[in-house]
């Protein structure tokens, strides 16, 4: 299992980009078109102890597989913390239909789940079968041990 | 007219809104089942799937219904970049994880040819819908909690569209890392995934559920695909498309 790959979040991206620590002003990104993409898998990548204050300056991370296409970020420090994040390069062949700001990583929006009322027709789920294999043997248990008991009565 | 019955190890619905034949449909569908199960059960030693899994068929035997499920098994293992894979660490395929989408999708096409209009077809929750309900309304269809197998998280009429959801089923929501108390838990326990049919839907559930967090970005990036994420904390990620099918 490919660790990087269980991850396409903006914030490991600017980790990632931190971690590579290429100042824009010392050495300029190299065009996306000459980079090689960074190999996906390797060493999980450690944001935490990358924290702490960062050195002011642009940060030009490397490219990135994320199955879809190569991604990669530029992280923008200043006084010691991300201002902001440019993506440098993004697949192209996403949707049209979809606003996508060339600028930003598309946040998905997150809620809490919470019960909802009303009726349905259908019921879409995974947990079905698994409680129903639970269920079942559950009651194949119960019946085991009723059997083991009465085999057990029948014998004495 | 709507029956339920076991069959390939899952209850399979049938709801057919007023067709004069619905009974007799209904049993053809149950019997086109039936004939998938026959086939592709590797729980059956008779099976064509056990018969290959044995070395008892040769590659150039095989029934036109065994080439096309590896065929999208074999596309949807490039399309996913290998995580979605029928074949076993011990070398036999399983080709569960796509033949379950596969069947309703054909079962939904065998109604169709037939004039029916207002259907839909369940199997073990994945769901090819079509046309009205019988109150002429779009079909409602609930996402279960992952939590709690009695509540509903989500209402989507998906229209036309297949929904299927991949998912483990979580008994305690309070799970934490007891080596990194403070880390975010990135478990994810539900990915609900709606497609243009329900073998999309189903084959991408399957491969983006197993992809972990990173799922909801690879169908964030698919045209036809909108999912919804559900992490062992209770907290859902949807994709910008997926609002569209929310019932209002």
């Amino acid at each position: 299992m490919q660790s990087f790959q269980h991850y396409a979040a903006t914030a490991l991206l600017a980790a990632s980009a931190l971690s590579g620590v290429t100042p824009a002003q010392a050495a300029p990104a190299v065009p996306a078109d000459q980079t090689a993409p960074a190999p996906a898998s390797g060493a999980p990548i450690d944001i935490s102890s990358k924290s702490g204050p960062y050195r002011d300056g642009s940060f030009t991370g490397p490219v990135y597989d994320a199955y879809y296409g190569l991604v990669q970020v530029k992280a923008n420090v200043q006084g010691g913390r991300i201002v902001s994040i440019d993506v440098l390069q993004y697949p192209s062949d996403r949707r049209t239909s979809r606003a996508i700001n060339s600028q930003a990583l598309p946040m998905l929006e997150d809620e809490v789940i919470s019960a909802q009322s009303g009726s349905v027709d259908i019921v879409s789920g995974a947990t079905l079968t698994s409680t129903a294999y639970v269920r079942s043997l559950s009651k194949a248990l119960a019946q085991a041990r009723s059997q083991g008991r009465s085999q057990a009565q029948t014998g004495s | 007219m709507r029956d339920t019955r076991i069959l390939m190890g899952m209850p399979i619905t049938v709801e057919i809104v007023d067709a004069a034949k619905a009974e007799r449909l209904i049993e053809a569908v149950y019997a086109y089942f039936a004939a998938v199960d026959a086939r592709f059960s590797t729980f059956k030693p008779d099976s064509e799937i056990s018969a290959i899994n044995q070395g008892r068929v040769a590659p150039a035997d095989l029934s036109a219904e065994m080439r096309e499920v590896l065929a999208i098994a074999a596309r949807t293992k490039r399309e996913t970049r290998g995580y979605f894979e029928i074949q076993r660490p011990d070398g036999s395929l399983d080709p569960s994880g796509i033949v379950k989408g596969w069947a309703i999708r054909n079962a939904a096409d065998l109604l169709r040819r037939e004039g029916v209009a207002n259907f839909f077809v369940d199997a073990g929750g994945d769901i090819q819908s079509s046309g009205v309900n019988a109150e002429g309304k779009p079909w409602k269809i609930g996402i279960r909690s992952p939590f709690n197998d009695q509540e509903i998280i989500k209402i989507v009429h998906p229209g036309g569209h297949g929904i299927a959801t991949s998912g483990t089923y979580v008994r305690n929501q309070h799970i934490y890392n007891p080596h990194a108390p403070d880390r975010e838990i990135d478990d994810i326990v539900s990915l609900t995934v709606i497609g243009s049919d329900v073998l999309e839907a189903d084959r991408f559930a399957t491969a983006a559920f197993a992809m972990g967090r990173a799922g909801i970005h690879f169908l964030e990036a698919q045209p036809d695909l909108e999912g919804y994420l559900v992490d062992a904390r209770g907290v859902a990620t949807q994709t910008t498309g997926f609002k569209a099918f929310i019932s209002p």
